[in-house]
């Protein structure tokens, strides 16, 4: 396991006038991984994303590059290249100068640069560019030109934060497919920051929840989604209803008034926890075999599904169906045990 | 926004003033640059212009002297400038232009009690008995003068071009394999070229036409052509022809520095656009 491991970090800690942005952070990279850090804005995803670029030098703790420490390495200096926000193209340069910038740094020479360049820019879709000034090139044409720059180095590991941040959504849907694409054919590994839950969900082998700079779940998409450990994980990873409970004992949880079966044990008799189910996750039935029995409060049509808000008992149930129900309906409610998930309430 | 037909009378009013006071006045410089006092057709006047070379070349060489000066002191001022929040960099710019609302005699007189045989900073070297050390009356001081006048003038357009450089531009330069100096010479320079062509002008122009300065702090062994051409209007040897072919003949001296400048500032533009 240690032997892929390419980039550590140890008990990270940065402060901001006083203010503390990553509270003893520590991670394990893989190499040739995708690794998505996903959190809301302000939990400290950037911030660690620019520890391990070397423009933030932690308070304390340590980064390990390959085994190596490099807290005192300089940016330039590292085998890592970074893909800005705001593209952060070189304006004075023309595309094909912006990709060589790095290979040029290296005083390499012009016949191993040209092609070295030309062939970046094909693979990210700008084969004929190479003349365009930046300012004749759309955000996304940007965006992709900012990767050539980056991957033309080779980097051993490419940071990318919120780069697909200020295109459209078709767009960034095309993009996302693409990095991926671009990060098995480069096999090396890409670290992406985001606050999209989807995006996360959609490109990562592996993500990383954040929030009040500390880590909350390292997970595998499906992990994330389908076992969050805590509530502010259930919360941010897609809709979710979270109520209370007691664990009566092994695979038998009650909540809502019903004793329901679940694929969950080892907490104490009768121990309060909490429960969390995805709206997509609720069966309706009609309200004389349903566990439970809920009042349609408002249905809201979502294109691919209706979302219907459900008083059961005093707690507002978010459901996802494809058939509307009326408001002011009674309905009844069937949960699968694969379909609950229970969490202590001192995780909460 | 108006229309360009109807926009074009708002000139109006400067293309007036335009014409009257810069056309009519360039015409009647250019007239007496070439009659002799009698008012007859003569090149008299600009060929006698080379007796006084020594003083062309000097102003040349000072006003360079002062705007390589200014620049290298400018540039790291407006980058600092540039990257503070924006409630400090206001501040900053305050006191940066405030020697420019005190007058110009006054700041420039200042210097001379500072400078002087006697002058504070010789008092204050005597203190360790270093000195007196001769300052005044010196091209340095004609110089130091220049410099202190026309900084501002230098650090406004930096600081302007530079507002306008991205932090994450300069991080991604680091990013790519730049170390501080390669950050200097392959994004910050090539990005605040035209900001550059602007201070050289705004410095250069009146540093090399400058006549209170170098009489001031000079003394009489650094006449500059600006001294040289208010002799021939005010001073002893009146010859109102002779001063106006060396106001022509320095004239087209800027002409020729500023196309110089623009011409680079336009080849930096071209990357830009």
């Amino acid at each position: 396991m240690n032997e892929n491991l390419i980039v550590s970090l140890k008990d990270i800690v940065v402060d901001f006038d006083g203010e503390k942005v990553l509270d003893g952070l520590s991670l394990d990279i893989h190499d040739k991984e995708f690794v998505t850090f996903l959190g809301p804005s302000g939990c400290g995803k950037t911030t660690t994303l620019r520890v391990i670029a070397g423009f933030i030098t932690p308070k304390s703790g340590n980064v390990f590059f390959d085994g190596k420490d490099v807290a005192d390495l300089p940016p330039y200096k590292r085998q890592v290249n970074t893909v800005f926000q705001k593209y952060a193209l070189f304006p004075h340069l023309n595309v094909f100068e912006n990709v060589a910038f790095g290979l040029r740094l290296k005083k390499l020479p012009e016949d191993v640069i040209r092609p070295k360049v030309l062939e970046m820019l094909e693979t990210v879709g700008l084969k004929g560019y190479e003349r365009r000034s930046i300012h004749q090139l759309s955000g996304g044409q940007q965006q992709r030109v900012a990767i050539a720059r980056s991957l033309v180095n080779q980097p051993r590991v490419l940071l990318l934060d919120e780069p697909l941040g200020a295109l459209d959504l078709k767009l960034r849907k095309e993009m996302q497919l693409e990095l991926k694409r671009l990060q098995r054919e480069m096999n090396i590994t890409f670290v992406y920051v985001t606050h999209d839950q989807e995006e996360a969900l959609t490109m990562s082998d592996t993500v990383v929840v954040m929030n009040g700079g500390k880590i909350q779940q390292i997970g595998t998409p499906q992990d994330i989604y389908n076992e969050p450990c805590n509530a502010f994980v259930a919360r941010f990873i897609g809709d979710s209803n979270i109520v209370d409970g007691v664990m009566l004992k092994d695979f038998l949880v009650n909540f809502g008034g019903h004793d329901f079966t679940c694929v969950d044990r080892g907490f104490k008799p009768n121990e309060p926890v909490q429960v969390v189910i995805r709206p997509e996750d609720v069966e309706i039935v009609p309200p004389s075999v349903g566990a439970l029995v809920g009042l349609v409060r408002d249905v809201i049509f979502k294109g691919v599904h209706f979302e219907m808000h459900v008083d059961v008992e005093g707690y507002e149930w978010i459901i996802h169906s494809t058939q509307a129900s009326q408001p002011g309906e009674l309905i009844g409610m069937n949960i699968g045990p694969d379909e609950i998930h229970i969490m202590s309430r001192a995780e909460v | 926004m108006l229309k360009s037909k109807s926009s074009r009378w708002l000139a109006g009013p400067y293309l007036v003033w335009m014409a009257a006071f810069i056309v009519v006045p360039l015409i009647i410089v250019i007239y007496y640059a070439l009659t002799t006092s009698d008012g007859a057709f003569t090149l008299a006047n600009l060929t006698q212009i080379g007796r006084y070379t020594s003083v062309f070349v000097r102003s040349l060489i000072l006003a360079a002297e002062a705007t390589v000066l200014c620049l290298v002191l400018a540039f790291p001022v407006g980058y600092f400038l540039s990257r503070l929040r924006a409630n400090k960099q206001h501040i900053m710019l305050m006191i940066v232009m405030l020697p420019m609302w005190m007058n110009f005699l006054l700041r420039t007189y200042a210097w001379m009690t500072l400078l002087e045989k006697n002058g504070l900073i010789n008092r204050f070297l005597g203190l360790f008995g270093i000195g007196p050390l001769n300052m005044i009356n010196t091209s340095g001081a004609v110089v130091l003068g220049m410099v202190y006048n026309y900084l501002p003038y230098m650090i406004l357009p930096l600081y302007t071009a530079m507002t306008k450089i991205d932090d994450s531009v300069i991080e991604a330069a680091q990013d790519l394999g730049c170390n501080v100096f390669h950050i200097l010479t392959k994004v910050l320079i090539p990005l605040t070229g035209p900001g550059i062509a602007t201070g050289i002008t705004q410095v250069f122009v009146p540093s090399v036409s400058t006549f209170i300065i170098s009489r001031m702090l000079g003394g009489g062994s650094n006449l500059l052509i600006g001294d040289l051409i208010e002799l021939q209007f005010l001073g002893n040897s009146y010859n109102l022809n002779l001063g106006s072919a060396m106001s022509l003949v320095l004239m087209v001296i800027v002409l020729l520095c500023m196309s110089f400048t623009s011409s680079f500032d336009e080849s930096e533009m071209e990357g830009v656009m």
